[in-house]
Formats: structure tokens, C-alpha cells, sequence
């Protein structure tokens, strides 16, 4: 929703493809169960949204994600019963009973918590540089004022927030600010009125009489080819080369030679890429 | 066929008491240039409405008569279909750009008419260059300037080649260099493409040389329909509110016909020969002396080497020092994004220096750009304490919804908010408080700011119109990227330059530092005898 334009080679994908990519790494993250790789892909990540001059928007994305994920480890480890390695006896806690602390239960809870901050990334990196009009353009093929509705929202987010910063300002310049509520309520009226200018906007630029665009044909650049073969392969080393890996009664899995090289194959996959950089700026 | 046909068109607003649009009967031809003029509330907009067909179908309502837009009847055509033919410019930019990329936004109207892939992309390419936006197609629409984002929402009105361009205001936003960018555009448009242009605006010195022919207004009813000369003449005795700058001169001086422009206005005032000579000497700057600014009176307000610099952006101030004392009157000029309004949210402390400090002597009241952002309740009366709204001379509105009054009584409104409570201001700041708005409500409004300045209170605006800055400022600042370039009188600033120039200084060359008709009237009238020779 944020979408800017950078010269990188994610920006310089076509929004299909660039999407692909992102949903790979999220598909990646719901199968493979080894926590290393895992660790890795998240490293892979930032370091695809550095590449993508994103950095700074994925890495943001952590601070959603992780006060989300240690309250799943916490959560996880309080509640979870299954683990045969204790690690803290806190005692009675009343209806709850005995709470045991265990090792099987924090690294599940860990595991978790990882799959969480790498599909965070992973749509932080998206609404970074994945052009959401020319996404949406292609789905307006299939269902066009679907589309164009979401095409419509994606835009009044940002404006719908700039106007409340600027109505926030402008309480702070009256000498009795409104409540909270009050305020809620003017940016609420403001957003219909915004609503309201942008419907007559698109009245007037034909959308009441719109028509299903047709099918553009537009050549495949090196950077499509990169991010979609980038895409297939973390697709197919996710599905293929998923490594056997138990949390529950205790921790059984690899971490020998094939995860690792699993891991480095899979960040190789992502980061390749962004070594292309001719034709990155259009 | 005409471009605009009405025939006895009324149009009453859902809900309003009276007609906004009463009997109007008009022809425009293609490839016509026509303005609308007209105080608030007089129906142009409403009568661009119907031109593009919102009204009456998006606002529903009354509506009776006939109208033809292009060859079509608009009982049978919605806006949806009119775009084809007609395409339409807002005022407000921000809300007129709905995709994420200006290339987004250009090809929205060619697909909502199901061109075809190549004919997008064609027409994209091709109104980006006759617009010279081309460098800006792969930007985020987010990222957009003010006078950018016009040209932008321009664009996507012209994308699909309209007959016919209708216009709101679309300069009211803008700084001077981008509002004449954009008139430029709009007079080449209809010169070369043949593009029949019907715009409203309130400065009326910025676009009646282009145009061929001016439609006022008044209630909802025609009141003159002219060439811009007979415009003029019919303003100067029946609505002076309406007349130019430079046709009142004219006018003053007993000199015809009533210029259209400052060429025109230059031409007739050579022949009578009461043009000052453009190779006299300068006149000597009107600051005051020296030691009498050594004596000023405290400031009110003071900005000491203040730095606003975004992080991982550019500085938006840097460096800014400026000291306004009670009772000062100080305008701040320059482009779109030069950093006015951020330096006035650093006097009321809304923003925190990244270096330099800001002294206050007391309270500094700020009215930013949207007086509508200011209120939060559903009655005008429940704003305010009625006792400050009565002196505010908004008691009649006390039961009326702020989003129901017009522009100039929301703008009265907000005044009365930030200024109203206690302790009372020392400072007041006000940004862009003209938009929209008609020549008699500037006067009122700098008439009040006068008011404040005699009560001690040190008044601060943001403009881009120099005729109102001429009205009320006492001093003149102009900045760019940040920083302050010019600290002088209005005389000075306002007469020297291209763009931050009233029509009565460019008319006059900047000849001794007058601004306004009035003053350049006392001035060449210095010598009646000359004047009567003239005549």
C-alpha cells in the first residue's frame, strides 16, 4: 500500500512475477519444519529487501512481527504439555495446574514464531516493491470491478492516513482540543467526504461504463526470467527437499550436511536474482 | 455541433432550499476559451457539473431543461459516458489521482473504454509528452508534488483526446510558476488541439488573456456572457468585486478598452503615455532605515537557524532565521514545497527542530490549509462559546452544520476556533488561507488580519496569491528549498519579480514599488493634466 518506485531488480519485475516470488518465500516458511532453515530464509529475506532497496521496510516489519512471535513462544511453552525435556518447574498455577516449561515446548513455540516474522517479511517486502496496480490490473482480467474496488482501497489507505494526521494537527491547534472520540468521529465524516470526491473522480474518468481491459502482451525481461525461475525454485527446493524434523515428545531432526546445504541452496535461490542489474531503472 | 448547449436549465441540490442553476440558456462553440466568473455560491461549479454530467446524475436532485453536452442529451448520458467527450479538472488534487503510478493513472480512462493494449499504451505515451510529464510516469502518484499531481490529474482528463475540457479552480492550489505552467497548457491545448476549454476561477488577472469569452454568474443565473473586454467594462459598474487589477487601473485612469492582460494593459497605457519609462533608475528601497530596526520592538515570534531535516530525506528547512515583532504583518511567498508551511508549523510547535530553536513571546494560533479539519461537532454553535461566535459574526449560523456553510464562513469559523480561548495569541499564523476564495471574502479577511495586527498581534501568512498578500503584509518573505532568499517590504518583493508579482507591478514594470491599483492611480494621477490630456 506503500508501493514506491526504486531501481531494483524486484521493482523492475512485472507484479506477477514479483509477487510469485514473495508468495514462494511465504510457502517455503508454512512447509519447511527445520527451524535452521527457517533462520536462514529470514536472513535470505532481509537480504532480498535490502537488494530491494526495501530494507528498511522489511526490517521495520520486525517490529510487528516480533513482539507477535515471543508472545507465541511464550504462549506456546506456558500451554503446550507434550514436551518430555523440562527446563523450569513454576509450580501450581491453580486451574491451569502444573506448569512445566519445556524444551520441546519453546522450540516448537521458536519454530512458529519464525514462520510468523518470515511471512510478515515476506508481505513487507511485497508492498515494497510489487506494483499493486499493475497486480491488480492483471486480476481485472478475471474480475474487473473486484480489482479496480481493491485498486480504489489500496489507494484511500495512504490518503485516509495523511488526512488523519492533518485533522490530528489541526486539533492541536485549537486552544480546547476534541476528545479522542470526537476526533474519531471528524475523520470518519472526513473520509466519507474523501470517498465521495474520489467516486466522482472515477464518474468522470468512465468507470461507471467500464469495460474488461484487454490482454497486454509485454516481453519477458531478464528480470521476470530471474525472479520467476528464483520463484519456481524455492517453490520446488521447499516441496522436494523438505527435511524430516519432530518437535513432539522431543526434538528429532537434521542438522547435518543436507539441511545445510538445503539452506544455502534456498538462499542462493533467493538472493541470485539481484545480482542482475542492467535495465533496473525504468 | 456545440460543445455546451443549455436551454432553460434549472438545477436544485437535494435538500436545498433554493436553485442553484436557474434558466440557463447558452451556447458554447467548439473550440471555444470561456471562464466562469462569479462570487461563491454563484453556480459555476454546478453549471461544470452539468457539463460533465455529475449533475444531476451523481448528485441527484431537481433538474429541468435541456442540455446538450457534445451531440448528447444529458437525460440519456451519465458522466460515465460523457468522459469519452468531456474531460474534467477538480480543484483539489490530492483526490483526483486514484491509481498508485501516474502510468496507472493515465491509462485508467483509455481501459475503462476498453482501448486495446497498444492504444493504452500509445495514448499514455502521447499525452505524457504534450503535458511534458513523461519523466514522471514510473513515480509513485504518492510521491507527487501539488503542481505534479495537476498536470497528472490533467493528463488522465486528456488521455482519451476530449472535445471538451471543463475546469474547477485547477490553479487554486498551486504556486504562481506552476498555476501559469498550467494555464500555458491550457491555452495550447485549445490553440492546437482545438480543445474546448470551460474553466472557473477567482483570479480572473491569471487567465482572461487567454480566453474568448467570459460567462458571469450570479445565483444560479447569467448575469453578463462577453468577450473578456465587455467582461471588464460590464464588472467595472456593476460588480467591481469581479474586475481585474489592471482593468481598474485602466479604468481609473479614464483610459479604454479594459485590458484583458498585462499586454494589453502595458499597450494602452503607452499610448497615453503613462507608462513609467522602464529605463528610469530603480526606485530606492522602501525598507526602513537602520536605526530604526535596531529599535524594533521585541519579537513575537522567533526562529533562530531552525533546521526541519527528515531522516533519510532532504532538509525541508535549513537554516531559517526570522524574527516578527507585535503588531508586524508578515507574508511568506515561494514555489510548492519551498517549506512555508513546515516553518509555520514550527512557530505553533506542531514540528520539532532537528537543529535551531523557536522563542515564542505567547500563544501562536495556527489555521492550517483545511479550515474543515478544525471541527468536530455537528453544530456551528457547539465550536464555540456563542459570545465569540457572535463577535466573529457567525451567530445566525449557530444551528447550521460547519460542513454546510460555504468557504469563506468555514474559513471565519476556524479563525474564530484557533484564535478564540485564552490566553488570546501573540502570534497568528495562517496557511493558504485564499483558496477558493472569491475577491469581496479576501478583502474581509484581510481586513480582519489588519484588525489583529492592531491589537498587537503578530500575523504570519502563507500565500501564494500576491494580490492579497499587496492587501494586508507590512513585510515580505521569500523562500525556496528551505531557505530564505529575500526579507524585505511587499514594494520590494512583490514588484520585482515574474511570478511573485501583482498585476498592477508587472503592469508598471515594478515602477517604484507599487502593488495595487490604488496606489498606482495616487501615483500616476500625480499629475492630472497628463491623465486629461490623454483621455
Amino acid at each position: 500500500m506503500n508501493y514506491l518506485r526504486r531501481a531494483s531488480p524486484l521493482h523492475a519485475t512485472r507484479a506477477g512475477v514479483g509477487a510469485a516470488y514473495c508468495a514462494a518465500m511465504v510457502l517455503a516458511a508454512l512447509v519447511i519444519p527445520n527451524p535452521l532453515v527457517l533462520g536462514v530464509l529470514a536472513l535470505a529475506l532481509l537480504a532480498a529487501g535490502a537488494g530491494a532497496r526495501a530494507g528498511g521496510r522489511v526490517a521495520r516489519s520486525l517490529y510487528l512481527s516480533v513482539p507477535m512471535a515471543v508472545l507465541i513462544v511464550l504462549v506456546n511453552a506456558l500451554v503446550s504439555r507434550e514436551g518430555l525435556t523440562v527446563i523450569a518447574r513454576l509450580g501450581d498455577a491453580g486451574p491451569l495446574g502444573q506448569l512445566d516449561i519445556t524444551l520441546e515446548a519453546v522450540a516448537y513455540g521458536a519454530r512458529e514464531a519464525l514462520v510468523l516474522i518470515v511471512i510478515i517479511a515476506a508481505c513487507a517486502l511485497a508492498s515494497a516493491a510489487v506494483d499493486p496496480d499493475e497486480l491488480l490490473r492483471s486480476l481485472r482480467r478475471v474480475s474487473f470491478r473486484s480489482a479496480l474496488t481493491a485498486t480504489i482501497a489500496t489507494r484511500m489507505v495512504p490518503l485516509l492516513a495523511l488526512d488523519a494526521r492533518r485533522i490530528g494537527e489541526a486539533q492541536r491547534c485549537r486552544p480546547n482540543p476534541g476528545g479522542r472520540l470526537a476526533v474519531m468521529r471528524a475523520i470518519t465524516a472526513n473520509a466519507l467526504d474523501r470517498s465521495l470526491d474520489v467516486a466522482a473522480t472515477l464518474e468522470v474518468r468512465g468507470y461507471g461504463s467500464a469495460r474488461r481491459p484487454a490482454r497486454a502482451h509485454r516481453p519477458w525481461s531478464r528480470h521476470d526470467l530471474a525472479f520467476a525461475g528464483s520463484a519456481l525454485a524455492i517453490a520446488v527446493l521447499a516441496l522436494a527437499l523438505r527435511t524430516p524434523f519432530s518437535f513432539y515428545p522431543s526434538i528429532h531432526g537434521s542438522f547435518g550436511v543436507r539441511t545445510w546445504v538445503l539452506a544455502a541452496a534456498l538462499a542462493f535461490a533467493a538472493l541470485a536474482p539481484f545480482t542482475q542489474r542492467r535495465g533496473i531503472m525504468r | 455541433m456545440n460543445a455546451l448547449e443549455l436551454a432553460g436549465v434549472s438545477y436544485t441540490y437535494p435538500e436545498a432550499p433554493v436553485p442553484a442553476l436557474l434558466e440557463l440558456t447558452l451556447e458554447i462553440a467548439q473550440g471555444e476559451f470561456v471562464v466562469l466568473a462569479g462570487g461563491s455560491a454563484a453556480g459555476k461549479s454546478t453549471l461544470l457539473g452539468v457539463a460533465c454530467g455529475l449533475v444531476p446524475h451523481f448528485h441527484g436532485g431537481r433538474f429541468d431543461g435541456r442540455a446538450e453536452i457534445c451531440g448528447m442529451s444529458l437525460r440519456d448520458h451519465g458522466p460515465a459516458a460523457l468522459a469519452a467527450e468531456v474531460g474534467t479538472l477538480f480543484q483539489d488534487p490530492e483526490t483526483q489521482v486514484v491509481m498508485g503510478t501516474v502510468r496507472a493513472e493515465l491509462a485508467f480512462p483509455l481501459e475503462n473504454r476498453g482501448h486495446s493494449a497498444v492504444a493504452v499504451a500509445r495514448g499514455v505515451e502521447e499525452v505524457a509528452l504534450a503535458l511534458g510529464i513523461e519523466a514522471l510516469l514510473e513515480r509513485s502518484t504518492v510521491e507527487l508534488s501539488g503542481g505534479e499531481c495537476q498536470r497528472v490529474a490533467l493528463g488522465a482528463a486528456l488521455a482519451g483526446r476530449p472535445r471538451l475540457l471543463v475546469l474547477d479552480e485547477p490553479t487554486s492550489q498551486l504556486d504562481p510558476v506552476a498555476g501559469d505552467e498550467l494555464l500555458g497548457l491550457l491555452r495550447r491545448l485549445n490553440e492546437e488541439w482545438g480543445t474546448t476549454i470551460l474553466l472557473a476561477e477567482h483570479r480572473l488577472e491569471r487567465c482572461l488573456g487567454a480566453a474568448d469569452r467570459v460567462i458571469a454568474l450570479d445565483r444560479g443565473e447569467i448575469v453578463c456572457d462577453a468577450a473578456p473586454s465587455g467582461f471588464l467594462e460590464w464588472a467595472h459598474d456593476a460588480v467591481p468585486a469581479l474586475e481585474t487589477p489592471g482593468a481598474t487601473l485602466v479604468a481609473g485612469l479614464g483610459l479604454a478598452p479594459a485590458p484583458a492582460g498585462v499586454k494589453q494593459a502595458r499597450a494602452t497605457l503607452r499610448a497615453a503615455g503613462l507608462l513609467p519609462d522602464p529605463a528610469a533608475p530603480p526606485a530606492p528601497p522602501a525598507g526602513e532605515p537602520r536605526w530604526r530596526r535596531r529599535r524594533a520592538p521585541p519579537a513575537s515570534l522567533r526562529l533562530r537557524h531552525v533546521w526541519h531535516e527528515l531522516s533519510d530525506g532532504p532538509a525541508i528547512l535549513a537554516g531559517v532565521s526570522l524574527s516578527v515583532a507585535a503588531g508586524e504583518r508578515v507574508v511568506l511567498l515561494g514555489r510548492n514545497g519551498a517549506g512555508k508551511s513546515t516553518l509555520l508549523r514550527h512557530a505553533a510547535g506542531l514540528a520539532q527542530a532537528t537543529r535551531g530553536r523557536v522563542e515564542r513571546a505567547g500563544r501562536v494560533a495556527l489555521l492550517l490549509q483545511n479550515p474543515g479539519d478544525y471541527f468536530i461537532h455537528d453544530r456551528v454553535g457547539d465550536e464555540l462559546d456563542g459570545a465569540v461566535l457572535a463577535r466573529a459574526g457567525l451567530g445566525a449560523l449557530a444551528d447550521r452544520h460547519p460542513r454546510d456553510c460555504s468557504g469563506g464562513e468555514r474559513q471565519r469559523l476556524a479563525l474564530a476556533i484557533v484564535t478564540g480561548g485564552e490566553p488570546a495569541p501573540a502570534v497568528l499564523c495562517l496557511d493558504e488561507p485564499t483558496r477558493g476564495m472569491d475577491r469581496a471574502a479576501k478583502a474581509t479577511l484581510a481586513g480582519e488580519l489588519i484588525d489583529w495586527s492592531a491589537r498587537g498581534v503578530a500575523v504570519v501568512v502563507a500565500t501564494h496569491d500576491p494580490e492579497f498578500a499587496a492587501g494586508f503584509a507590512t513585510r515580505a518573505v521569500l523562500l525556496a528549498d528551505g531557505r530564505v532568499l529575500a526579507d524585505s517590504s511587499p514594494a520590494d518583493l512583490l514588484s520585482g519579480g515574474w511570478y511573485f508579482a501583482t498585476e498592477t507591478a508587472r503592469i508598471l514594470g515594478g515602477h517604484h514599488g507599487i502593488l495595487t491599483p490604488a496606489q498606482a492611480l495616487a501615483e500616476l494621477s500625480a499629475d492630472p493634466a497628463a491623465v486629461e490630456a490623454h483621455r
